[in-house]
């Protein structure tokens, strides 16, 4: 029997295959499209925008204070530093001076929520890669961090914590004990993550040298955040221009030296650790003094544009406001959103690796949809 | 029944439609409605940014100085507001300013933080502003970059420049309509392919153009499926 | 007749539905011990601390709507999930629950049947199952159950080879094939054979998690990976047959590992004297006992471990475990030989 020359017995062709937008580990609705050889990604291209709720056309259309509701649901995992870094930027326009207790509290919080966001990252990465115990231990902290946001402010999920001018009302009672309470429990349970992964030799090689990212190839593609920190590039903004109360407190930058999975995960624990070591810092020197300055009921920033970024648990987050004037909503907003710009490494990551790194890799950028797709 | 159904989320939730609904002709729908909100809410924007001049005071950075002087020219003119830094860039010499600024000694900018633009639909002439926020990771300062553009002209791409401009100039163009001349890749980011106008713009009702998903859902589900099967194919 | 017919019959059943109702428990002993392990509660709703959870799962796979999907090849589609779950089950048939018993004075012994190469048996028929998983998520037509059965069948052949190789270790300790045979050898030889061949025990239970897509070899069905792997497109009750089965394969590996290298129904330390006061405990007790304890470690693997990858499992299994199974033949051998002369 002759074999049929002209049609190849098996199908080489790629396989494309639909990564979400309903798939069990892409953290929302996201949708990456694979070419794959194999189970090699040869490319991948990106598809979002299901979650686009138009929160920066929405935003001409509010009061400057409504749109710090607005902010709680970008980042809804880390709503206060979206919070801080909007109500900032509108300080900045109006040249208002916050009172110094106002910062303090706003720094705390702001640590607080990164160390909330860094657990779900931790969790939900580790369980993309089959540890899914760590992600249960992870949220069992975070629950505590949700309970302090809740005695604050009321709310467990979006805040609503800042003002423009300062805060909303003062700290509760003991709060500051609980919270220092929290940052001991916090260290001792960081040592049972790292007993789970840190030296795990599954651990190891599913991230070692997977997603590799130089440093000179992190900063034109624009990653911020720990993924950039984690290629060795030193850049933070609570350091590089600091906000809140961020110039007083003493703390490290952790970077990492191979710009690999692992070295990202390594960086986010280090920050956990220096997040509680701010904490601290900021408990133990906490002014006294009024939370709220003295603004106008209505608030009119005077025409002109400026954009003012933070540190969030992401990365830089940005705000470009343009006022004018005349109004008592901004002419245009612009959310510079950190998981956005850090997605869009994602395909450079992602080429030459296998299906299962995809996901290690979806997770170590650390992504809300909700903020890449506003 | 249907009918109560359809009137209720539109008038509800407008933010939720127009993610969702495309639609062929968007401002016909509800551009009165939208027009006589706006009006009641704020009196009518300005023509324009008002890039104010700095102040005696503060001396221009060297980074600008030297911008000036070695593209003469190309900087139109120096902002300075609350901090920020702006030079304001003439289109044509935008790439030449990209080049210079990221790679030029004293200003090293080489992360590119944002790209947007600002809709000024009053302003004579160039009706859009696109704002580059960039960065330098190694002398820590930023600058803003601005340049003016018409409705239906477009920008040189910078993401030949930084990388990152990539998918925030294929944002801007979803948004506003602003094409990228030499983009790797100009395709809608946030809304759906087929989508029809340009939501940021300021003439773009904020309801959208969704009510066609309820008011003739057949012809959206035509609308669909055509595309989806293009996809297929 | 009756010693032929009634006897053998009515031991399948009480197997069959002994193992059956064992894996239900199974899922609802996986979903607590991870719980506990995650603190958390588990199932806690349907019966005191959940003990009825099971019949509620099953009971909702039965009326669960079983869907086809319409470009599915159908016979294979639904013979598949047949194909997985029957070997499962007919391996039980040579494992030696218990020592000789005698019911109304009529020795009756604790297993269906005394294969005189049982343990080939439980070779042939446990590479039977792969089949259906292969067939599962290629009949499906869908792209993630087709990387699933992929995996499955590159993964499930090249871990047998070493799980087959570290049987023959233990042919050679024993000298016979008959699972009951291999446990008398034990009883004679005073210890068991997991303190004998500690590097085929080792080398037996790496496989037998890859054999029975356990983490950290779950890729055929890494949830995060590929949705669900070769069940994707499964539902209902085809479903539920694809989940038996899995729990029956650990259940069987589990009684392997037990027979082979725990002694099987013996008690511990069987060839100490003054120990005898634990045989008032029944032999099948015992052997309960130990699967329990060999499925527990399973268990608690799944909660601790990461998941690994296609290649770096291949990586282990060919140039790790398989080697390390052949010198272990090698030197069993050597070590025979020497002491035979």
């Amino acid at each position: 029997m002759e074999p049929d020359v002209a049609r190849p017995m098996f199908d080489t062709d790629e396989l494309v295959i639909n990564m979400g937008p309903q798939h069990p580990a892409t953290h929302g609705v996201l949708r990456v499209v694979l070419k794959l050889d194999g189970e090699k990604v040869v490319d991948a291209d990106v598809v979002i925008g299901y979650l686009h709720r138009g929160v920066e056309k929405l935003s001409e259309n509010r009061d400057w204070t409504q749109i710090v509701l607005l902010t709680d649901r970008l980042d809804y995992v880390a709503s206060a530093a979206a919070n801080l870094a909007y109500v900032e930027t509108v300080e900045k326009l109006l040249s208002l001076e916050v009172p110094r207790r106002a910062r303090y509290i706003r720094t705390i919080l702001a640590e607080l929520q990164r160390l909330a966001s860094h657990l779900v990252w931790l969790g939900s990465h580790a369980m993309d890669i089959g540890a899914v115990t760590v992600f249960l231990y992870c949220l069992r902290e975070r629950e505590l961090i949700l309970d302090l946001f809740e005695e604050y402010c009321g709310a467990r999920l979006t805040y609503n914590s800042m003002r423009i001018g300062g805060l909303p009302q003062d700290l509760p009672p003991n709060w500051d004990k609980k919270v220092l309470q929290f940052c001991d429990i916090q260290l001792e349970k960081l040592v049972e993550y790292e007993t789970l992964l840190t030296h795990n030799r599954i651990w190891l090689e599913r991230t070692k040298g997977i997603g590799v990212i130089s440093a000179a190839d992190a900063i034109a593609v624009g990653l911020c955040g720990p993924p950039l920190r984690g290629s060795g590039v030193v850049r933070d903004v609570r350091k590089d221009e600091p906000y809140a109360a961020y110039a007083e407190m003493e703390f490290d930058v952790p970077v990492g030296t191979n710009g690999d999975t692992y070295d990202r995960y390594l960086v986010r624990l280090e920050e956990i650790r220096q997040s509680v070591r701010i904490i601290r810092q900021a408990l133990g020197g906490l002014p006294e003094g009024p939370v709220m300055a003295k603004v106008p009921r209505l608030i009119k920033p005077p025409a002109g544009e400026t954009y003012h970024a933070n540190e969030s648990p992401k990365g830089e987050i940005g705000y470009f406001i343009a006022s004018d004037g005349k109004s008592t909503s901004p002419y245009r907003l612009r959310v510079r959103p950190p998981s956005f710009c850090n997605l869009q490494a994602l395909p450079q990551l992602v080429r030459g690796h296998l299906v299962a790194d995809v996901i290690a890799l979806i997770g170590t950028i650390d992504i809300v949809l909700g903020e890449v797709d506003r | 029944m249907a009918d109560t159904e359809n009137t209720d989320p539109a008038g509800e939730k407008p933010a939720a439609v127009p993610s969702q609904a495309p639609a062929p002709k968007p401002p016909a729908k509800t551009p009165a409605a939208a027009a006589a909100a706006k009006v009641e809410k704020a009196p009518p924007p300005p023509p324009g940014p008002p890039d104010q001049a700095a102040p005696a005071d503060v001396s221009v950075p060297d980074c600008i100085q030297a911008l000036q002087a070695a593209l003469p020219g190309a900087v139109i003119q120096v902002s300075y507001w609350v901090g920020d830094w702006t030079v304001i860039v003439a289109t044509p010499r935008l790439l030449d300013v990209a080049h210079y600024l990221r790679d030029a000694v004293g200003a090293k900018f080489d992360y590119c933080s944002d790209v947007t633009a600002v809709d000024w639909p009053t302003r004579a002439g160039e009706r859009f502003d696109v704002v580059y926020c960039l960065y330098s990771t190694s002398l820590r300062h930023r600058l803003r970059v601005k340049t003016r553009v018409a409705d239906g002209d477009s920008v040189a791409s910078v993401s030949g420049v930084w990388a990152a401009a990539n998918w925030l100039e294929r944002e801007v163009w979803d948004m506003f309509g602003i094409r990228f001349a030499g983009h790797p890749d100009l395709r809608r980011i946030l809304m759906p392919d087929e989508w029809q106008g340009h939501p940021q713009r300021k003439d773009y009702p904020l309801e959208g153009p969704g009510e066609l998903i309820l008011e003739s859902p057949q012809e959206w589900l035509k609308l669909r499926q055509s595309f989806d099967e293009a996809e297929i194919e | 007749m009756i010693d032929l017919l009634v006897i053998p019959l009515i031991k399948i059943v009480i197997v069959l539905t002994g193992v059956l109702i064992t894996v239900m428990y199974m899922v609802l002993l996986e979903r607590k011990v991870q719980a506990w392990v995650q603190v958390r509660l588990g199932p806690m709703r349907v019966g005191p601390h959940g003990v009825l959870q099971p019949i509620a799962d099953v009971l909702k796979l039965f009326v669960k709507e079983d869907i086809t999907p319409v470009r599915a090849d159908k016979v294979v589609f639904t013979l598949a999930p047949i194909i997985v779950l029957v070997p499962a089950i007919i391996a039980f048939a040579v494992i030696p629950f218990g020592d000789q018993v005698s019911i109304f004075g009529k020795p009756v012994p604790l297993h269906i049947a005394d294969l005189n190469v049982g343990l080939l048996y439980i070779v042939a028929v446990a590479s039977i199952g792969v089949y259906g998983i292969i067939l599962g998520g290629w009949s499906s037509n869908s792209k993630y159950p087709l990387l699933g059965g992929l995996r499955a069948s590159a993964q499930l052949i090249s871990y047998e080879v070493a799980v087959t190789l570290t049987f023959v270790s233990v042919i050679l300790a024993s000298g016979s094939l008959s699972m009951v045979d291999i446990v008398t050898a034990q009883k004679a030889n005073g210890v068991w054979f997991a303190f004998v061949q500690p590097l085929a025990l080792f080398i037996y239970f790496v496989g037998a998690l890859a054999e029975t897509n356990r983490s950290p070899f779950d890729l055929p069905e890494a949830e995060q990976e590929l949705v669900a792997g070769f069940h994707t497109e499964y539902s209902g009750m085809r479903f539920a047959l694809f989940f038996l089965a899995e729990y029956a394969n650990m259940i069987v590996v589990s009684a392997v590992a037990t027979t082979l290298f725990f002694g099987g129904w013996l008690r511990p330390f069987p060839s100490v004297a003054f120990l005898h006061f634990l045989d008032v405990v029944p032999t099948w007790i015992w052997f309960v006992v130990k699967t329990f304890l060999v499925l527990y470690l399973f268990l608690w693997i799944r909660a601790t471990l990461p998941r690994y990858r296609y290649d770096q499992l291949m990586r282990l299994g060919w140039k790790v475990l398989i080697p390390l199974a052949i010198a272990n033949i090698i030197v069993t051998a050597a070590v025979k030989v020497a002491l035979s002369d």
